[in-house]
């Protein structure tokens, strides 16, 4: 079967509430919609979620790992910004 | 009085769904963006996390104050990039409270006619050097006992900003505490500047934790609802209770000639709160009120020009796809 008028769709599913939706694969579909009703049936049978959300992976706007260095820097030279550079006196360590 | 089938429909329906949500917040289930929610639940929330993004953002300005004037350029590197994160922090605020259907021009637009608070602390100037360390040790510990208390609010955007927002605050007290540490240990105008920031941080800061329970005007709805999950006095006196054993550790004494170890509580006793010192700061009496807010509008005024350029590089852009 031809797909060439299917678009390609990104799924996250949120597992309970108070989490964030947490991406879980994609699926080919017509529209948002329909989207959504296959990523009912293909990501939720075995009650993983309560709430899905479906996004036009061409709206995917991403970074590449390859680009780290000149894009974001993981700042391993500025130790400064952990909790634990700052040495302090053992009483009130748990600070 | 008398309704109409309508009129009755509908507060029933309002009950149902009033019914559920409280069942929800009971049986501790967060309540996300696209629930049905109370008017006043929504309200609320705008009104509580705004005032903590205003805070956030307008708890930049004592700390920019010594920025170009820190003692080292190591100092200078981490007082950066703890107002860095207040930026983000203040960010991850707005967005959360985006959620509940405002726009952050509204927002920002009640910080500047005054319709919206931040935390009156910031009204106090940053006199010397040893306040960075007062405000990390005092302002951000205060601020981190209530945060780490509404990681477990109902409302979802809310709780995950703050498990965030916790995460990358761990440094901010402890950089202010070393601060102090350091000043305690050198000579004696260093160690009189660090305890004279002190005196003069201490009472503001249990400040921060709102009035007494007896007199909070939203409080009971507000716990009830689950936005706040511990009540003003308790954790002030949680804030008290790990202060005092920090200040023994480095020599600094806490202005209040009242403090002491109750045995029978388990906890310390502390003096009365200056509430009309309160009440006065927030009513736009404190050093600064006028300056924080003139400087935030300032620098929004100021900044307008970068929001019209990408605007019209995005108009211009999207002319020439569809031309």
């Amino acid at each position: 079967m031809s797909q060439s008028n299917m678009k390609l769709y990104e799924v996250f599913v949120r597992g309970r509430r108070g989490l964030d939706h947490k991406h879980v694969g994609s699926l080919h579909a017509e529209d948002a919609e329909q989207a959504l009703e296959y990523a009912r049936d293909v990501y939720t049978r075995r009650g993983e979620g309560i709430s899905i959300w479906v996004v036009n992976s061409s709206d995917i706007c991403a970074s590449q790992e390859s680009d780290c260095d000149s894009f974001y820097d993981p700042l391993d030279d500025k130790p400064y910004r952990h909790a634990t550079h700052y040495q302090l006196p053992d009483k009130v360590n748990n600070m | 009085m008398s309704l109409s089938t309508n009129e009755m429909n509908r507060s029933a329906d309002e009950k149902t769904l009033e019914a559920e949500f409280q069942r929800r917040i009971d049986n501790e289930e967060k309540i996300e963006p696209k629930d049905w929610m109370p008017q006043a639940y929504r309200k609320n929330l705008i009104r509580q996390i705004s005032q903590h993004a205003h805070s956030e953002v307008i708890g930049m300005q004592p700390e920019g104050n010594w920025i170009t004037r820190a003692p080292s350029l190591h100092r200078k590197a981490v007082l950066l990039a703890k107002v860095q994160d207040e930026a983000g922090h203040g960010l991850y605020l707005y967005s959360a409270a985006e959620t509940l259907g405002i726009s952050r021009e509204e927002l920002i637009d009640a910080l500047h006619t005054g319709a919206a608070k931040y935390a009156s602390i910031f009204n106090y100037p940053s006199l010397s050097w040893a306040d960075m360390g007062a405000i990390g040790w005092l302002v951000d510990g205060a601020a981190i006992v209530n945060q780490v208390s509404l990681q477990r609010t109902s409302y979802g955007p809310y709780a995950r900003g703050m498990v965030r927002i916790c995460k990358e605050e761990s440094f901010h007290q402890r950089q202010g505490y070393h601060i102090l540490m350091t000043l305690m240990e050198g000579d004696e105008r260093q160690r009189k500047m660090a305890q004279d920031s002190v005196n003069r941080f201490w009472w503001p800061s249990l400040m921060m934790f709102g009035p007494h329970d007896s007199d909070s005007q939203h409080s009971g709805q507000s716990m009830t609802w689950k936005i706040k999950r511990q009540s003003n006095d308790e954790l002030r006196q949680k804030f008290v209770d790990q202060s005092v054993e920090q200040a023994e550790a480095i020599g600094l004494t806490l202005p209040d000639p009242d403090l002491r170890w109750n045995e029978d509580r388990g906890h310390y006793d502390f003096g009365e709160i200056d509430w009309e010192e309160f009440y006065s700061v927030i009513a736009g009496n404190g050093h600064c009120n006028r300056d924080r807010v003139a400087h935030h509008r300032r620098a929004h005024d100021e900044g307008a020009w970068v929001r019209e350029a990408l605007d019209a590089y995005e108009s211009k852009r999207s002319a020439a796809r569809t031309a």
